[in-house]
């Protein structure tokens, strides 16, 4: 396949940037998304130019480090992945491609197509836990029995790998798709509930803090979440709050 | 210098316990007054800065990712070991003792992985009690499925995403502290350097990878959680950027570097699919639960599958070979990973491979899913006899343990494994090798510590399914919290370590010149060039099956490479800017130099053992062959080149355990 790419290139946080041609050749369908950015980015160093900066590490869509707005769309056109798992079979020969960054107030750009994401660490940080300290006498995991179906929904919620995708792809900039998930994960489980209100709070209140916007009920966050991540999350998120300010 | 393993005396269960009481401590306001330096943020590194800042230590915690949270841990499918015997299956410290032990092909330390058995079963407390949610049954209790290599149910889970959620769990309880102000995170660092003052490590050089300033920092123990080294390989299930820059700098000052050969090469990764390939994907060990393994019989139904003419569903039942069932009928498809790569890598080179490169193998669920389906059927009174309904509803039970890997594969080779057998072929995935420690978890430089995989005590030379997070975190959580503990009650007068010393001046001088040197090499090759190179090398003569001709070559080979690295690698832009293929070229330097010990250990290890077979010793079976000769840990100091690394031995004494022959069938 050939194609082209208009790629975000930006200097720096504090430089202006701008969209750049580049037109890649011999492009096999099993490549992933990232591995035919490698292949243009040998290139760039062939040339002595300088190669795009992206993150990316795990490649294989669990670390969340990928990034990338792709025509338009949050990890590309396919659902229920990320950009590392797309492969250029999704694309078709002659195809123009754009490429962007992130863009939200909270996630500042670092370089190219890196952005600084460590608003979601501070949000976690505001109350993202239970506080046990390691002791090694704890209750014994089986003392406490939990469901089913709350252990398995708390997974559900738990698997959001902290990509930013929920943030990229809403139209303000909402993080209530990740702080909801977090949030869900302890309300679902007994552990959760002793620090349940503080908890909820205090993440809300970081979240408002870094600027993200608020929840309009879209359910672009949903749609393009790799991990499938559900909207009821953000309802429940809104429910543990309520009850919080309630007490 | 003679290496002391400082192994605890008395029984071998009571050591630990005997230990603990006896180790000198620190006293809160005393541990308020030293810091401590931790690389890495997986399991092991993130779970020791939560737990020594609990305790009450000033932590810095360093990680190349930009959050703690991305370390390849993550990346840990199947599951975690614990010796709880909940399923009532004869469990208990002593037998994951004894499996760990047998499964690392008797090349570990007796009472290091005794301690790793006996902690096990808090780690699930504890991972439950900060909000792990462990896959649980009806009733309410912890699930378990089982794993290769044993023969009991001990293996906890959280879907196929486990290393995820245990991550996680260090993460927040990191984060905890972060917001206390007691942990200090550096993300989108990178260490360069250890820094050595009076004999013991007190400091790094990292660079800052957005700005590539170079920082200095002090402590009064550095501990590296840095992970393995198994992109030596280039192609492998590690993640980008996992490296063994930190571990190889901590060689060069000073600390020894154990076993390298010992490498595990899994046995179900998606094949290779061409040469602009960057990395390998496993498919958890956990589908061996239900999956099998097989080739056809016949070599016409071989060439015709890869003509693309006939589909492996259309092979019957009796033109196929399952050949692990075959082998070892008592453990079958859940023979441990080294047994079960070689066996694809032996059916794989007689020619039986079913893709166009000949190497992959068929893991197949069809007879799982028709399982499931007909006890479905008959818990829900449905026919047994309608094979369409019977298929839905064993796909639904196989979707639920492991749509995650369903869906990974099926992104990635484009079939759908629920209607065609996967293709699966080994691939690097873990470092049983490591940097010495003692049973303290110090390497060679005092006060430098090494925990989780960077470390090599306790797989010997295999590891098996499940215990890599169980190792990662007994060392975080429950290990070295105690050990670090007794070192640091004689740094309680010492004060705050200076960073404007002659040692940090040194160092920072160092990492600066290497950085130069590659910036302005302006030679013709990218680093990926290089990096590929001695991927090829490494794969084709130290890979799964190694002998003294190719080991030799490898050698010398690798040396070549690395001169011709130092001449001609080309490293675009600036070394105070963010500049990935900068770090990169770092990484990949000191890759180059540990691949030559690596084949040089290799070649000096003449049996098989584990993942280390050598052709030249093996059973008229074609099984591993080990000689009592080698019961040993080969530790290597540094002397200059790799060539020149001096050889180390610690007798490995077996008190516990009866060594025999590792016997699967």
């Amino acid at each position: 396949m050939k194609l082209t790419l208009k790629i975000w290139r930006q200097k720096s946080a504090n430089d202006k940037g701008n969209l750049v041609d580049y037109k890649v050749n011999d492009v096999s369908p099993d490549m992933s998304f990232l591995e035919m950015l490698d292949v243009l980015n040998q290139d760039l160093i062939d040339k002595n130019e300088e190669p795009i900066a992206f993150d990316h590490d795990c490649r294989e869509g669990i670390c969340g480090m990928c990034s990338m707005y792709i025509n338009g769309r949050a990890h590309g056109p396919d659902r229920s992945i990320t950009v590392c798992q797309l492969h250029m079979r999704s694309f078709k020969d002659g195809d123009t491609i754009y490429i962007e960054p992130w863009r939200a107030k909270a996630f500042p750009v670092i370089k190219d197509l890196i952005v600084d994401r460590s608003a979601f660490d501070r949000i976690q940080q505001a109350g993202g836990f239970i506080s046990v300290n390691t002791s090694g006498n704890t209750q014994d995991a089986n003392a406490t029995l939990i469901s089913k179906y709350a252990a398995d929904t708390a997974m559900d919620a738990a698997t959001c790998i902290g990509c930013g995708a929920c943030v990229a792809t809403c139209k303000n900039s909402s993080a209530m798709l990740f702080v909801g998930a977090k949030v869900s994960q302890y309300a679902l489980l007994p552990q959760g509930q002793i620090e349940a209100a503080e908890r909820v709070r205090n993440m809300v209140a970081q979240m408002d803090l870094e600027g993200f916007g608020n929840c309009t009920n879209t359910g672009a966050c949903e749609v393009e979440c790799p991990k499938g991540i559900s909207l009821e999350n953000i309802a429940r998120m809104n429910r543990e709050l309520m009850k919080a300010n309630i007490n | 210098m003679a290496l002391d393993s400082k192994v605890p005396e008395g029984p071998i269960k009571d050591k630990w316990t005997n230990y603990k009481d006896k180790i000198n401590l620190v006293n809160p306001a005393n541990k308020r007054l030293i810091d401590v330096i931790i690389v890495g943020t997986g399991l092991a590194g993130g779970s020791a800065a939560a737990t020594l800042a609990e305790l009450g230590y000033n932590v810095k915690a360093f990680c190349f990712q930009d959050s703690p949270r991305r370390a390849h841990s993550i990346a840990a499918q199947g599951g975690i070991n614990a010796a709880k015997n909940y399923q009532g299956d004869g469990d208990s410290t002593y037998r994951l003792f004894y499996d760990t032990v047998k499964g690392g092909d008797y090349r570990s330390r007796e009472a290091n992985v005794y301690r790793l058995a006996e902690v096990s079963t808090s780690i699930i407390d504890q991972c439950v009690a900060q909000g792990v949610p462990f896959a649980r049954d009806y009733g309410g209790l912890l699930d378990n499925r089982s794993f290769g290599g044993v023969l009991v149910s001990r293996t906890f889970y959280a879907k196929g995403q486990t290393g995820q959620q245990l991550l996680l769990g260090a993460y927040s309880a990191m984060n905890r502290q972060i917001g206390r102000g007691k942990i200090k995170m550096y993300n989108r660092h990178e260490m360069l350097d250890v820094v050595i003052v009076d004999g013991k490590a007190r400091g790094i050089i990292a660079r800052n990878l957005v700005t590539g300033e170079i920082e200095r920092h002090s402590a009064h123990a550095v501990v590296l959680g840095t992970g393995g080294y198994g992109n030596a390989f280039y192609l492998s299930t590690y993640a980008m950027g996992s490296n063994v820059t930190a571990a190889w700098k901590a060689h060069k000052r000073g600390a020894f570097f154990a076993n390298p050969c010992f490498t595990q090469i899994h046995p179900t990764c998606i094949p290779v699919s061409g040469d602009h390939q960057s990395k390998l994907t496993l498919m958890s060990e956990s589908l061996r639960n239900d999956g099998r393994i097989w080739v056809p019989k016949h070599m016409e139904d071989v060439l015709a599958i890869r003509e693309g003419k006939l589909k492996p569903t259309e092979i019957p039942e009796e033109n196929r070979d399952y050949y692990l069932e075959r082998r070892y009928p008592a453990f079958g498809n859940l023979v441990p990973r080294d047994v079960a790569s070689r066996a694809a890598k032996e059916r794989c080179d007689a020619g039986y491979g079913v893709n166009k490169t000949g190497e992959a193998v068929y893991l197949d669920f069809a007879t799982a899913i028709e399982r499931y389906g007909k006890e479905q059927a008959y818990v829900k009174g449905l026919d047994e006899n309608d094979k369409a309904l019977i298929k839905k509803l064993g796909k639904d039970i196989i979707k639920a343990k492991y749509g995650n890997l369903f869906q990974m594969y099926e992104k990635i080779v484009d079939q759908n494994p629920y209607e065609t057998p996967m293709m699966i072929y080994p691939a690097a995935h873990y470092t049983m090798g490591g940097i010495w420690v003692d049973y303290n978890l110090m390497t060679t430089v005092p006060g430098l510590y090494a925990i989780g995989e960077a470390n090599f005590s306790d797989h010997g030379a295999n590891r098996l399914g499940a215990s890599a997070l169980m190792q990662g975190l007994a060392d975080g959580y429950f290990v070295l919290p105690y050990t670090i503990g007794d070192y640091l009650s004689h740094d309680i007068r010492t004060g705050p370590i200076p960073t404007n010393s002659k040692e940090f001046d040194d160092a920072e001088n160092q990492v600066k010149s290497n950085l130069d040197k590659l910036i302005n090499n302006n030679g013709t090759h990218s680093v990926d060039y290089f990096h590929k190179k001695l991927g090829k090398i490494m794969w084709n003569k130290c890979g799964m099956a190694r002998n003294a001709k190719e080991l030799k070559e490898a050698i010398s080979e690798i040396a070549e490479l690395r001169a011709e690295f130092w001449k001609d690698v080309k490293v675009p832009g600036i070394a105070n800017e963010y500049n990935e293929e900068l770090a990169k070229a770092g990484r990949v330097a000191d890759f180059l130099e540990l691949g030559e010990l690596f084949a040089k250990d290799a070649l000096q290890r003449e049996e098989s053992a584990g993942g280390h077979f050598r052709d030249e010793y093996q059973t008229p079976e074609g099984e591993a062959m080990r000689r009592k000769e080698f019961q040993y840990v080969s530790a290597w100091e540094y002397k200059g080149e790799p060539k020149d690394a001096v050889l180390h031995k610690e007798a490995l004494v077996y008190e516990n355990i009866e060594v025999k022959e590792r016997s699967y069938k």
